[in-house]
């Protein structure tokens, strides 16, 4: 089967309109949990609503609604351990992890389900999505990123710095658990297309990929929903492209991967962009009262000569082994 | 409610007010009432309680016992909270995400704002008057995180300033801030206090900021030491602002450690002094 066909299948176009929505909704509530240095809360909530699948198949109703209601359940519950935090919130928090995933392999156990059921869950199966979980996760994906952009500046103010929202008269605790319900939703739709186990990835990994070039919240935020996207999308497109090729490539790891990719790529340049930034940053201005000479220069410098020009007050140093030269009456002065 | 700014009406006051932290008094028999248009210097030694009366006033800190009314309504009934403002202590304004000096200064305007409604002119043109004041307006795209620690703190006042507040709290605003930056903060808070705003100011120093400063109280230990017309900085710590001006029935031996170090148990703290 060529990948022309194989795009033109129903059940393909059904995994790629979940992988879009997904891959922008995940990074969008990503970036505010990454805000609040909470990265692994999308992790914890993704071992909560294993418990909650579990549930739906044991009881026949739907795994994603069960998994919605009990991720929800326990989001607040984190949301209300951490806002309590006194005692070690932590410690409280891997033993919710640990709950929902024990609790959720055992219900499956109990309920003679198989663990290959579980699995598809765990993992993601985007390809056996019915037209249904596609309804439900673009309805589900389309709230989540509206609730995220229309409210950013609020969500965005409470993330930074919680008090000074509230003596702004901002509602802290709504919003603190309007983003747990977010990252709750969010996880329950991304699991089938990564992976309750790896759905933290794509909610984290595009935000830290954007961080390493943006320097405003609103150019991360955007650039790691556009790059959540081109990785889901990206690695179905992949994943499904091997398989024609008779390679077994499953989806979720592909796509988290290929974010993971994204990242390394990102990384160097990121360093070499913050490098250039500190290298081009103007000098402060004053701080050369003395007239320092510098010594015997035979090279002329000027735009374009190779070395780096900075600006300095009215003129430009130009940095060359560690100092700053600049051209005074004829000769170099020490800057 | 025009009622509210009724010039007899204290802009923020506390009666009988005390605070516990996880059960442990630092705050106790405190009443404190400041007029519209006041300037005051709160003033103390380290862990004196200055952070945590302001962020009892702010309502950050539920009281044990009192009450705090803001423009004569009781705390709890507050609903006017874009004319407070409230500038943190603290040392960074930087958090898991990039943010741009304008965005968190902008961040300021949310008080004013209603959901899902982009910034006004109005707002836009008080965030630049605010990144103005404190220095900050050419530095506004870049993150805070890669700014200076006093820059940080500049750019936490702008976001305060930006919220153009009648009723001011700054947290140790000019602490790591250079001279000709506490002068321009000087001239802002000038002017805040010209158009009758009221600024609770915690300061240890109030270089440029001395000359606006109205009345002085100091708190030593949890309690007011000392509230009247304005000190110099020195003055806060003289030792005989721990003496009692009225009796004081429990502690019958009233020793004040702070200036005279003394050993005890390590385990033991002389007083609730240090953090
Ligand atoms: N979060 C907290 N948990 C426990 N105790 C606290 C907490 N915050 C403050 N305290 C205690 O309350 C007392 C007063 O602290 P506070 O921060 O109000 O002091 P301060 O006067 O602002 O000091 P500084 O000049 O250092 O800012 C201290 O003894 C401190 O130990
Ligand atoms: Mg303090």
């Amino acid at each position: 089967m060529s990948p022309a066909e194989l795009f033109a299948l129903p059940f393909m176009q059904r995994a790629l309109i979940a992988a879009l929505f997904t891959g922008i909704a995940a990074p969008a509530v990503g970036t505010f949990l990454v805000q609040r240095r909470l990265a692994l809360m999308g992790d914890g909530i993704g071992h909560v609503a294993v418990t909650g699948v579990a549930i739906g198949l044991m009881t026949g109703a739907s795994p994603i609604w069960a998994a919605v209601l009990v991720a929800v359940a326990g989001s607040v519950l984190i949301e209300i351990i951490r806002e309590r935090g006194q005692t070690n919130g932590d410690v409280a928090l891997a033993l919710l992890f640990y709950g929902g995933l024990a609790g959720g392999i055992f219900i499956t156990g109990l309920a003679g389900q198989s663990a290959a059921k579980l699995n598809t869950f765990l993992f993601g199966s985007l390809t056996t999505l019915s037209v249904d979980d596609v309804i439900v996760t673009m309805v589900l994906a389309a709230a989540v990123i509206v609730l995220c952009l229309g409210l950013a500046p609020q969500l965005f103010a409470v993330a930074q710095d919680q008090e000074f929202a509230q003596v702004a008269g901002l509602r802290v605790r709504y919003y603190n658990v309007l983003v747990a319900v977010l990252a709750a939703v969010s996880v329950t739709v991304a699991m089938r297309t990564v992976g309750l186990l790896l759905v933290s990835a794509l909610m984290v990994v595009p935000v830290a990929t954007a961080q390493q070039v943006t320097r405003s919240f609103r150019t991360t935020i955007g650039a790691a929903m556009v790059l959540g996207c081109v990785a889901s999308v990206g690695g179905l497109v992949v994943a499904a492209v091997a398989s024609t090729n008779d390679i077994n490539a499953q989806t979720g790891p592909t796509i988290v991967l290929l974010a993971l990719a994204g990242y390394v790529v990102a990384w160097p340049v990121g360093v070499w962009l913050r490098h250039r930034a500190r290298l081009r940053a103007p000098f402060p201005s004053g701080g050369t009262t003395e007239h320092e000479t510098a010594p015997e220069h035979a090279h002329q410098h000027g735009p374009g000569c190779g070395h780096l020009a900075v600006p300095h007050d009215d003129h430009v140093d130009y940095v060359h082994d560690g100092h700053r030269h600049a051209e005074h009456a004829g000769h170099y002065d020490e800057h | 409610m025009s009622v509210t700014t009724d010039s007899a009406t204290p802009a923020v006051s506390i009666t009988n007010g005390a605070v516990e932290i996880g059960g442990r008094p630092v705050l106790r028999g405190i009443d404190l009432s400041v007029e519209v248009g006041d300037f005051l210097a709160l003033m103390g030694a380290n862990g004196s309680g200055k952070s945590t009366l302001v962020r009892a006033l702010v309502g950050l800190r539920p009281l044990s016992v009192g009450e705090v009314r803001m423009f004569g309504t009781p705390l709890d009934d507050f609903a006017e909270w874009p004319r407070i403002g409230f500038v943190p202590q603290r040392a960074t304004a930087a958090s898991g995400v990039p943010a741009s000096v304008w965005e968190v200064v902008a961040a300021g305007r949310l008080t004013r704002r209603r959901l899902l409604r982009p910034l006004s002119r109005a707002d836009r043109a008080a965030i630049e008057e605010a990144l103005e004041v404190v220095g900050l307006a050419h530095r506004r795209r870049d993150a805070v995180s890669h700014l200076s620690g006093g820059q940080q703190q500049r750019v936490l006042i702008a976001r305060a300033l930006a919220g153009q507040p009648d009723l001011f709290f700054l947290d140790e605003p000019t602490a790591g801030v250079d001279l000709p930056n506490q002068q321009a903060l000087a001239g802002a808070l000038a002017a805040l206090k010209a158009r009758k705003a009221t600024v609770v100011l915690v300061a240890h120093e109030l270089g440029p900021l001395a000359p606006l400063v109205d009345r002085a109280v100091v708190m030593r230990d949890g309690r007011l030491a000392y509230d009247g017309p304005p000190l110099r900085d020195h003055e806060a710590h003289e030792p005989w602002f721990g003496e009692p001006h009225t009796h004081h029935h429990h502690h019958a031996r009233s020793v004040h450690h702070d200036h005279a170090p003394q050993v005890t148990s390590p385990l033991d703290p002389p007083n609730g002094s240090h953090r």
